[in-house]
């Protein structure tokens, strides 16, 4: 079992603990509702150390993600943050990630705690011929994301914390700024993974306890709480956001969850995946959807769907969401069930409940 | 509300006070605890017949679903409405507010004690 170095902190607070991809982890603190609408209100603080950094650094490191992740890593921006895929050879996917183009040859990778070693040894299987390093560094780091409506406004208010390369108020969304916090040099990201506005700073693990600290000081007036992994997954949830494992897999191609647009077909030259992706899944693929169903009893992963007598899906996440009170769940379904409006039924433990197919976000935040 | 030291308690993480012939039952804070948040309680209704062992209703949080079994066989004579309409009080007061079923019954099989219910949770 992995502890991050935020443990103590964790258990002053009191949180309960959960084991996440074989990391000791807190699932919540108080309440997951409180926390939830904490987020969407005002914010909430989360130690997300157990995510992965892998450095790609190399006169060659554009050309070489072009080849070895899904997108066209290339034509990312200085500071720019896109989201990729790493895709084996039959088009299914090895992770979910995050890469900031740090500078013109060096890129930050964020892959997910329970792919890690999936993701830094596909990575570093690919740069053979490439003119770059990859150094999975993750232990490096520690990770905290201020996610929520007030969260610019506690960074802000965080003493330590400045030497902003790009001032947050003209950071925008999906970019990155190095900063210092006490003489500690840090990268923050305005990313995250709850729908809400918010950052993640990346700072090196010895000084990850006084930064939590004097965010939580600064933050605490506005309304900042410590948040754990429970309301981080109905957040998500309510934004659609796909989590590996459920939403995402080995054997899930992209277009499958409604990723298509994440794979840069037109790139040019080879990229991992690529002939399998243009061959594109078998007829009849399943096909990830948004459902909304009333009351209050919510499907849940695994559960099986029906269109009349015909099981048609499976949920992959569902829950009663916090924010809009009913419950929403994401599954995969016969493509011929998959346009909005479409009537199914949800396998509820033997009861059938009536849900209707939805666009997803469930829920968006107001621009 | 009885002293928890009064209480017998199931390996399923329940609660039973027993008076007379009635076994009111509830879970435990440990139980309400694990779960988070509770926003779905189903009981069962007043005259169904339980069986000993079998389940008997759920309890929902935002992150999964609890079970809850008969910890006796008999007849269930009420079930609290107001956990229905309010299911956190399945979290705010679990030996109190938030009982759930009370159940009448004939015979009274061995459960365990506040220590060895302690003991199994090792809290």
């Amino acid at each position: 079992m992995r502890y991050s170095p935020l443990h103590g902190i964790h258990e002053q607070l009191g949180a309960a603990f959960t084991d996440f991809a074989g990391w000791m982890m807190p699932v919540r603190y108080s309440s997951d509702l409180a926390e939830h609408h904490a987020v969407r209100t005002a914010a909430g603080i989360f130690d997300i150390s157990h995510m992965a950094e892998i450095h790609v650094r190399g006169a060659d490191a554009g050309a070489y993600l072009d080849f070895a992740l899904a997108g066209k890593l290339s034509a990312m921006a200085l500071a720019q943050a896109k989201y990729s895929l790493i895709l084996n050879e039959t088009g299914g996917i090895i992770d979910d990630l995050v890469a900031y183009r740090l500078a013109d040859d060096h890129f930050l990778v964020v892959a997910n705690a329970g792919n890690r070693f999936a993701a830094a040894t596909a990575l570093s299987e690919r740069a053979k011929g490439f003119d770059v390093t990859v150094t999975d560094e993750s232990d490096d780091y520690a990770l905290i994301a201020v996610q929520g409506p007030v969260s610019r406004a506690i960074l802000e208010a965080t003493a330590g914390l400045g030497d902003f390369a790009t001032p947050l108020d003209e950071l925008k969304y999906y970019r990155e700024t190095a900063a210092t916090f006490i003489g500690h040099d840090l990268i923050i990201a305005r990313t995250g993974y709850t729908g809400e506005d918010g950052f993640e700073l990346y700072i090196q693990v010895d000084a990850a306890a006084d930064l939590w600290a004097a965010l939580t000081v600064a933050g605490e007036p506005l309304g900042l709480v410590p948040a754990g992994l429970a309301c981080r997954d109905t957040l998500r949830l309510e934004a659609g956001m796909p989590l590996y494992g459920h939403e995402l897999g080995l054997t899930t191609f992209p277009v499958q969850a409604g990723l298509g647009r994440v794979v840069a077909l037109s790139k040019e030259g080879d990229f991992v995946g690529r002939a399998a992706i243009e061959a594109g899944p078998d007829a009849g693929a399943r096909v990830l959807v948004g459902l909304a169903a009333e009351g209050r009893r919510a499907g849940r992963a695994d559960y099986a769907i029906y269109h009349g007598d015909t099981e048609v899906g499976v949920i992959t996440s569902g829950a009663l969401s916090p924010t809009l009170g009913h419950p929403i769940a994401m599954a995969y379904v016969d493509a011929d069930v998959s346009d909005v409006g479409t009537e199914l039924h949800l396998d509820v433990r033997g009861s059938r409940i009536a849900a209707s197919v939805i666009s997803l976000p469930f829920y968006k935040r107001e621009a | 509300m009885a002293e928890k030291s009064e209480l017998q308690y199931t390996a399923e993480h329940e609660w039973v006070l027993v008076e007379g012939n009635i076994a009111t039952i509830g879970i435990t804070d440990y139980a309400a605890e694990k779960l988070g948040d509770i926003v779905f309680v189903e009981l069962p209704r007043v005259g169904d017949t339980v069986t000993a062992g079998k389940l008997v209703g759920e309890i929902e949080s935002t992150k999964s679903v609890g079970e809850l079994f008969a910890p006796v066989a008999g007849t269930v004579v009420e079930a609290n409405d107001a956990v229905a309409g309010s299911p956190e009080l399945v979290n705010s007061d679990p030996f109190g507010e938030g009982w759930l079923v009370k159940i009448e019954f004939s015979d009274l099989p061995s459960m365990l004690s506040l220590d060895e219910y302690t003991t199994l949770t090792g809290e």
